[in-house]
C-alpha cells in the first residue's frame, strides 16, 4: 500500500495525535475492570460504603472519559479520511484523463471506472476504520495483555497460550475456505453469463421456442452456485464457533488455575472477576483484529489497483523535431502502426502499413473500406492519441509529437465513431467548455441539420440531454455531436463514421453546408457509405490496413477494383 | 424500438427502503414455509446453543463462590473441577451446536436462494420481449445476481443473529433477575438509556446516510459519463474544465462521508460509555448489596457477565434492521419482476400450424407500443407465399415493429394478421414462431460449440443435416479449419470468431431451420467487403423459395422486392413496388434521390 500511504504522510502530525487521544480513550476502557476488581479485593474489606462510592465515581470519570477520547480520536480519523480521499480522486482522476491510448487500452474503460468508484471507496473505508479500529483492537489487545499481566502473570499466560491457538485456526480455516470463495465467484459469474445470453437473444430464444433447453441449462449453473456457496459457507462457518470456543475453554481453565493460586495466597477472587472482562474485551478484540486483516486484504488489492493507474508512466513526451517548410496542411509519410507491437512471437499484422498522403489546406479526403480496416486508427494517429511506430505525422510542417498536447488538439474539431453527449443542456454540450455565444452555437446547429429539431423541443437548446444522450434518437445525437465539431470552426474537421444514422437528404444537406461554410476548414470524413465520401477531393480505399487505392471518386472507379466492388455492392441497381 | 425506462446507474452504499415492508416480508415467508420443518429445528438448535452458552457465566459464579468461601489453603477443589467440567461441556456443546446451526441455515439458505432464483429465470422466460426493450440488462441482470445476494446473506446470518439475540436478552434477563431482583434495577437505567439513544442516532443519522450515497451515486455517474467519453474530453482539450467540475464533486461526496461518519462517530463509544456505566453501577451497587449480605462475589461477577451479553444485540439491533430492511429492498426488487405481466398464454384449442405455406395477410392493423401513443393505423397487406417485402426507413422509423407484430412479440390493437387464413392470435405461440427463420444484424450465439450454434433452431438434428446447413451457408470449410472443428468452443463473447463468420453461422442455422417464412436485416456493419459479398449470396440462396420480410440496406433488394413498405416515425407512410413508389414522388422517391444527389 505503498502510495496509500504516501498520501496519508501530510496528515502524519494530526495521524499521531488521533493515535495518542485513541490510546487514551482506550486505556480508560480497560482500566474499568481493574477497579472492578480494586474495589471487590481492596475495599469491600475495608466495610467503607463512602470508599466504594468514591471508587464509582472513578469508574463513572473512566467511562466519560473514554467516550469523550474515542470520539474526539474517530472524529480525527474520518477527517484525515476525507482529505487524503479528496486528494488520491484528484489524482486518479486527472492521470486517467492523461492516459494515452495504449495505456487505456491496457486498462480498459470499465475497469477505469471502477477504480476510480469501488477501489476508493475501499480505501476511503479503510483509512477510516484502520484509523478507528485498527487501532483500538491493537490495544486493547496489549494493553490487556499487560494489564493483566501486572495483575496475575500466570493467569495470564493463559491468555497468551490460546492466542496462538486462535490465530492458528484462522489461519486453517481461511486457507481452506477462501479459495471456495474464488471458485463461488467464478460459478457465479458463468450463471450470470448464462442470464445475460438470455435477455440479449430474447427475441431468438423465444422464435425457436427454445424456453425448456434454457431452463435446464440455468438449472444447472444455479445448482453449482448453490452447491459452492453452502461448501465455501460450512467451511467459513467453523470460524466465530471454534474461536468462542477456544476462549471460553480458556475461561474455565483460567478459573480453576486461579482457584489453585488462590489456594495458595498468590491471587484474589476480585482478580479473576476482573479477568473474566478482560477475556470479553479481548476476544471482541481478535475477532475485530481478524475482521479488519480481511477488510485490509480486499483494500491492498484495491489499493495496488490505484497505485498501477498511478505510477503509469506518461509515454506521449513532447518531442524535439525541428520544423520545415511544408505546402501541405496536413501529412502522413510512410506510417505504419500496430496496436500491439511487441508481440513478435505472433504474426500480427500491422493496423496501419506504409499509409501515406498529403492535404493541402482546405481540401477534403475521405475515407473508405470496413469496419476494422484501420479508418479510426489513422485519426488515432493524426490527433495522437497513439504514436505511429515508423514514419511521420505532420501538420503544417510540423510533427505531431512537437505540439503540446493541448495545442495540437485545439486546431481539430472532431465527431468520434459511437461518440459521446453529456449529461448537460444541448447548448454546453455544443460549446462543451469553449466559451461560445448563443450564435456560435446556432450557427453550428444550423450547419448540422440539427436546429429544425432542436427548435421544436419546448426548451429548445436549453433542454436537457440524458447521460450518453439515451434520450434522442441515434440521427439527432449524431447532428448535436456534428455541432460541435463545427461550433467552434476548426481548422480541421474529422467525421468518423458519425452520419450513418441520417437518412440521405439530410446528409445530403449536411455535405452542402460543409462545402459552402467551411470552405477553409481541412477535413477528413471516414464513411461506410460510398455517398458520404464520393465528393472529397481525395478518396482513400483502406483494406487490412493498406491503402489500395487513392484519387478521385473517378480516378477509383476506374483504377480501384475494390472501390468499385463496394460501389456495385451498395448502389447495384445502377448497373 | 419502444423507450427505454430506468434512469442513470448508481453504485454507493445504501440499498433503499422497501416500500411494502409487511407483503414482502409476507410473500418472503411463503419462501421460508416451505422449509418450515428446517427452520423449526434451526430455532430449537439455536435456542438449545445459546441457553448453553447462558449456563457458562452462572456456573463461573458458582465456580467463584467455592474459591472465595475456601480463601487461602482451603478452597473446595472438588467442587470447583464439578462447576469447571460443566463449563467446559456446555461451551464445547454449545460451540457445535452453533456450528450446526450456521451449515443448517447454510443448507436452508441455498434451498430458498436456489429456488427464488429459478422462479426469478423461469419468470425470464415467460415475459414478452417488451419487457426486455424496455428494462437495461444490467437492470435485469443485478435482480437475480446482487438482490437475491442481500437476500441470501441476510436469510444466512441476520435470521440466526435475531434468534440467538432474543434468547440472549431475555434469558440474561431471567438469569440477572434470579441472581438479584435488586441489581436489576440498576439495569433499569440503563437499558431504556441505550435504547432511547439507538433510536435518537438513528434518526439524526439516516439522512446523512442518504445524502452520503446520493452525492457518491452523484460522483460516481460523473466519473463513468467523463472516462467513457474521455477521447471526446481530450479531443477538444476539456480535461481541465472536466476536472474541476469533478473536484468540486469530489469534495461534496467526500464532505457527505465525512459529515455521515463524524456523527457516526458518536455512535460506539456512547454505546460503550452505557455498557461501562452499567458496569460501574454493578460493582458500586453490587458491592453494597455484598457489605449487606445480600449478594456473593460469584453473583457480581456472573451479573457482571450477563449484563455484557445482554447490552450486545441491543447494541446491533441498530445493525440488523439495517442489513434487514435493504434485504427487504431488495426482495421487493425481486418480487416486483415475479409480478410482471406474463406473456399471455396460447388461447384454448389453439391451432399448431403445420405446413405452412406462408401466406401472410395484414388486415386493418393499428399498434402503438405504449397504450395510448398508436403508431401504426389501419395497416393492411398481403404477401403471397415466396414473395418478397421489403421494408425501408431511415433509422429509428421502427423497421422492427412489423416483425414484432408478426411473430407475436407484441400483440396488435386493433385488425388482424392472418398466417395461411388463420388469425395468428388463434394459433400456438412457438407454433407460430417456428413457421419464421430470423437473420437478425445483432447475431446472437451462446457460450457452447459451434456445432450446438447450428443445431440450437432444431432438437434433434443429425451431424449430416448440421454439415449440410453449415455448407449451404458456405462456412462449412472455415469450421473445419478450426482446430477442434464443429466442436471449437465460441467463447463468452465470440472474440475467436469474426463479425461476419458470425453472422454466416446463424445464417446456417436458419438453413437448418427451414422455415417457410425468413426475417432477414441487411444491414452488414463490421464486415470486411469480401465477407460482405459472402454472406450477401448466402441470404440470398436463404430466400429462395420463402417469403421474406427484409429490413432493406441495398437498392437491389429494394428494386426487386414485390412489395415495399415504408416507414416513418413508426407508421408506415407508403407501400407498393419501386416503380409505383417512384411515380408517387412521395417520401419514398425523397429517400431514394438524396442518396444520388
Amino acid at each position: 500500500m505503498k502510495t496509500i500511504t504516501g498520501y496519508l504522510k501530510p496528515y502524519t502530525g494530526r495521524m499521531i495525535l488521533g493515535f495518542i487521544v485513541k490510546v487514551l480513550g482506550t486505556f480508560m476502557d480497560l482500566g474499568l475492570p481493574w477497579v472492578l476488581a480494586y474495589i471487590i479485593d481492596e475495599v469491600i474489606p475495608q466495610n467503607s460504603y463512602r470508599l466504594i462510592a468514591l471508587w464509582g465515581v472513578v469508574m463513572l470519570l473512566l467511562a466519560v472519559g473514554a467516550r469523550v477520547f474515542n470520539v474526539k480520536a474517530n472524529q480525527m480519523a474520518s477527517k484525515v479520511g476525507r482529505d487524503a480521499i479528496v486528494t488520491i480522486r484528484h489524482d486518479l482522476f486527472v492521470r486517467i484523463q492523461n492516459l494515452s491510448g495504449r495505456q487505456l487500452d491496457y486498462f480498459g474503460i470499465p475497469s477505469l471506472i471502477s477504480r476510480m468508484s469501488t477501489d476508493t471507496y475501499n480505501i476511503h473505508s479503510t483509512i477510516g476504520r484502520l484509523q478507528r479500529l485498527g487501532v483500538r483492537a491493537p490495544i486493547i489487545l496489549i494493553g490487556g495483555i499487560i494489564i493483566t499481566f501486572t495483575m496475575e502473570p500466570v493467569l495470564t499466560l493463559i491468555l497468551l497460550a490460546c492466542l496462538p491457538i486462535i490465530g492458528c485456526g484462522i489461519w486453517l480455516i481461511s486457507r481452506k475456505g477462501l479459495p471456495m470463495y474464488q471458485a463461488l465467484q467464478k460459478k457465479i459469474d458463468a450463471m450470470v453469463r448464462v442470464v445475460r445470453e438470455n435477455i440479449t437473444g430474447v427475441r431468438v430464444i423465444k422464435a425457436l421456442s427454445k424456453n425448456d433447453y434454457e431452463r435446464r441449462r440455468f438449472q444447472t449453473v444455479n445448482q453449482e452456485v448453490c452447491g459452492q456457496e453452502f461448501r465455501a459457507g460450512r467451511t467459513m462457518g467453523a470460524m466465530n464457533p471454534m474461536m468462542n470456543m477456544v476462549l471460553n475453554g480458556a475461561l474455565t481453565v483460567m478459573i480453576v488455575i486461579g482457584a489453585y493460586r488462590v489456594n495458595a495466597g498468590h491471587t484474589e477472587v476480585g482478580t479473576i472477576m476482573a479477568f473474566l472482562s478482560y477475556f470479553t474485551m479481548i476476544l471482541n478484540a481478535v475477532m475485530s483484529i481478524n475482521r479488519i486483516f480481511i477488510d485490509l486484504s480486499k483494500s491492498t488489492a484495491s489499493a495496488s489497483r490505484i497505485r498501477e493507474v498511478l505510477n503509469t508512466p506518461f509515454d506521449q513526451p513532447v518531442r524535439e523535431i525541428p520544423r520545415e517548410d511544408s505546402p501541405y496542411h496536413i501529412e502522413f509519410r510512410d506510417v505504419s502502426f500496430s496496436y500491439n507491437p511487441h508481440d513478435e512471437a505472433e504474426e500480427v499484422p500491422d493496423c496501419l502499413s506504409h499509409i501515406s498522403f498529403a492535404l493541402k489546406k482546405g481540401e477534403s479526403l475521405g475515407i473508405i473500406g470496413s469496419t476494422g480496416c484501420g479508418k479510426t486508427t489513422l485519426i488515432n494517429l493524426l490527433m495522437r492519441f497513439y504514436d505511429v511506430d515508423q514514419g511521420d505525422v505532420l501538420i503544417e510542417g510540423r510533427n505531431v509529437q512537437n505540439f503540446q498536447m493541448a495545442d495540437l488538439r485545439k486546431r481539430f474539431g472532431v465527431v468520434f465513431q459511437n461518440d459521446v453527449l453529456f449529461a448537460d443542456t444541448i447548448f454546453e454540450n455544443i460549446n462543451f467548455g469553449r466559451g461560445l455565444n448563443r450564435e456560435e452555437v446556432r450557427a453550428a446547429a444550423e450547419y448540422a441539420q440539427a436546429l429544425p429539431f432542436i427548435e421544436k423541443l419546448s426548451s429548445g437548446f436549453d433542454s436537457e440531454v440524458a447521460a450518453m444522450g439515451t434520450n434522442f434518437s441515434g440521427g439527432q445525437k449524431q447532428r448535436m455531436l456534428i455541432s460541435r465539431a463545427l461550433a467552434a470552426h476548426p481548422e480541421i474537421l474529422i467525421l468518423d463514421d458519425s452520419s450513418s444514422a441520417l437518412d440521405y437528404k439530410t446528409d445530403a444537406s449536411l455535405r452542402k453546408a460543409l462545402r459552402e461554410h467551411f470552405a477553409s476548414t481541412t477535413s477528413i470524413i471516414v464513411a461506410q457509405r460510398i455517398s458520404s465520401i464520393y465528393q472529397c477531393d481525395h478518396v482513400m480505399v483502406l483494406e487490412n490496413g493498406q491503402c489500395v487505392g487513392y484519387g478521385t471518386h473517378e480516378e477509383l472507379m476506374r483504377d480501384c477494383e475494390i472501390y468499385r466492388e463496394i460501389h456495385e455492392s451498395q448502389m447495384r441497381a445502377e448497373a | 424500438m419502444p423507450p427505454r425506462a430506468g434512469g442513470p446507474k448508481t453504485f454507493g452504499a445504501g440499498g433503499g427502503k422497501p416500500k411494502d415492508a409487511k407483503y414482502t416480508l409476507l410473500r418472503l415467508g411463503r419462501y421460508l414455509l416451505d422449509y418450515k420443518w428446517l427452520l423449526i429445528a434451526a430455532i430449537l438448535i439455536s435456542m438449545t446453543s445459546n441457553v448453553l452458552a447462558l449456563i457458562g457465566p452462572m456456573l463461573s459464579g458458582y465456580a467463584i463462590d467455592v474459591i472465595e468461601k475456601g480463601g487461602v489453603g482451603s478452597v473446595d477443589f472438588p467442587s470447583v473441577f464439578f462447576y469447571a467440567g460443566w463449563m467446559i461441556l456446555s461451551y464445547i456443546g454449545s460451540a457445535l451446536l452453533s456450528y450446526g446451526l450456521s451449515v443448517l441455515m447454510m443448507y436452508t439458505t441455498q434451498k430458498i436462494v436456489g429456488r427464488m432464483r429459478k422462479d426469478v429465470f423461469e419468470k425470464l422466460m415467460k415475459l414478452p420481449v417488451g419487457y426486455y426493450d424496455r428494462h437495461l440488462t444490467g437492470d435485469i441482470l443485478s435482480r437475480i445476481s446482487y438482490d437475491i445476494d442481500t437476500v441470501n446473506v441476510s436469510l444466512s446470518t441476520d435470521l440466526v443473529q435475531i434468534f440467538s439475540s432474543v434468547i440472549t436478552v431475555v434469558g440474561s434477563f431471567v438469569m440477572m433477575v434470579v441472581i438479584s431482583p435488586y441489581l436489576v434495577i440498576v439495569m433499569l437505567i440503563t437499558i431504556p438509556l441505550s435504547i432511547l439513544y439507538t433510536k435518537h442516532n438513528a434518526r439524526k443519522l439516516r439522512p446523512l446516510y442518504v445524502t452520503r450515497s446520493e452525492k457518491l451515486g452523484a460522483m460516481n455517474s460523473y466519473v463513468e459519463e467523463m472516462i467513457t467519453g474521455q477521447k471526446t474530453i481530450r479531443a477538444y482539450a476539456q480535461e481541465k474544465v472536466i476536472s474541476d467540475k469533478f473536484d468540486t464533486i469530489n469534495l461534496a461526496g467526500a464532505d457527505a462521508y465525512f459529515t455521515a461518519e463524524y456523527n457516526a462517530a458518536y455512535m460506539g463509544p456512547t454505546v460503550n460509555f452505557i455498557n461501562n456505566l452499567s458496569l460501574a453501577l454493578v460493582t458500586v451497587f453490587g458491592a453494597v448489596f455484598y457489605l449487606l449480605n445480600m449478594l456473593s462475589l460469584g453473583n457480581i461477577a456472573s451479573f457482571v457477565q450477563y449484563s455484557r451479553k445482554f447490552s450486545g444485540p441491543i447494541n446491533e439491533a441498530a445493525n440488523i434492521i439495517g442489513e434487514l430492511q435493504s434485504a427487504c429492498a431488495a426482495a421487493e426488487r425481486v418480487f416486483r419482476l415475479l409480478d410482471e405481466e406474463e406473456e399471455p398464454g396460447d388461447v384454448q384449442n389453439a391451432i399448431e400450424p403445420h405446413d405452412v405455406q406462408g401466406d401472410v395477410v395484414l388486415d386493418k392493423v393499428a399498434f402503438g407500443y405504449l397504450p395510448d401513443v398508436q403508431i401504426i393505423h389501419s395497416f393492411s397487406m398481403h404477401a403471397h407465399p415466396g414473395s418478397i417485402i421489403a421494408i425501408v426507413g431511415p433509422t429509428g422509423a421502427g423497421k422492427t415493429t412489423i416483425i414484432n407484430l408478426l411473430m407475436r412479440f407484441y400483440d396488435i390493437d386493433g385488425g388482424s394478421i392472418r398466417l395461411d387464413g388463420d388469425e395468428i392470435s388463434l394459433l400456438t405461440r412457438s407454433g407460430l414462431r417456428k413457421s419464421f427463420a430470423m437473420v437478425l444484424q445483432d447475431t446472437w450465439l451462446f457460450d457452447g460449440t459451434i456445432y450446438d450454434n447450428i443445431a440450437y433452431g432444431r432438437e434433434g438434428a443429425t451431424r449430416e443435416e448440421v454439415i449440410a446447413a453449415a455448407k449451404a451457408a458456405r462456412i462449412h470449410s472455415f469450421i473445419q479449419r478450426l482446430p477442434n472443428g464443429y466442436d471449437t468452443m465460441i467463447n463468452g463473447d465470440g472474440v475467436n470468431i469474426s463479425k461476419g463468420q458470425k453472422q454466416l453461422l446463424t445464417i446456417a442455422r436458419a438453413f437448418l431451420l427451414d422455415a417457410k417464412i425468413l426475417i432477414l436485416d441487411e444491414a452488414t456493419s463490421n464486415v470486411d467487403t469480401r465477407t460482405e459479398i459472402q454472406i450477401q449470396s448466402a441470404m440470398q440462396r436463404l430466400m429462395k423459395g420463402k417469403t421474406c420480410f427484409v429490413i432493406a440496406h441495398r437498392l437491389s433488394t429494394v428494386r426487386n422486392a414485390d412489395l415495399i413498405l415504408v416507414m416513418r416515425d413508426g407508421n408506415v407512410v407508403e407501400q407498393g413496388t419501386h416503380n409505383e413508389l417512384i411515380k408517387q414522388k412521395g417520401f419514398y422517391y425523397q429517400l431514394y434521390n438524396s442518396q444520388f444527389e
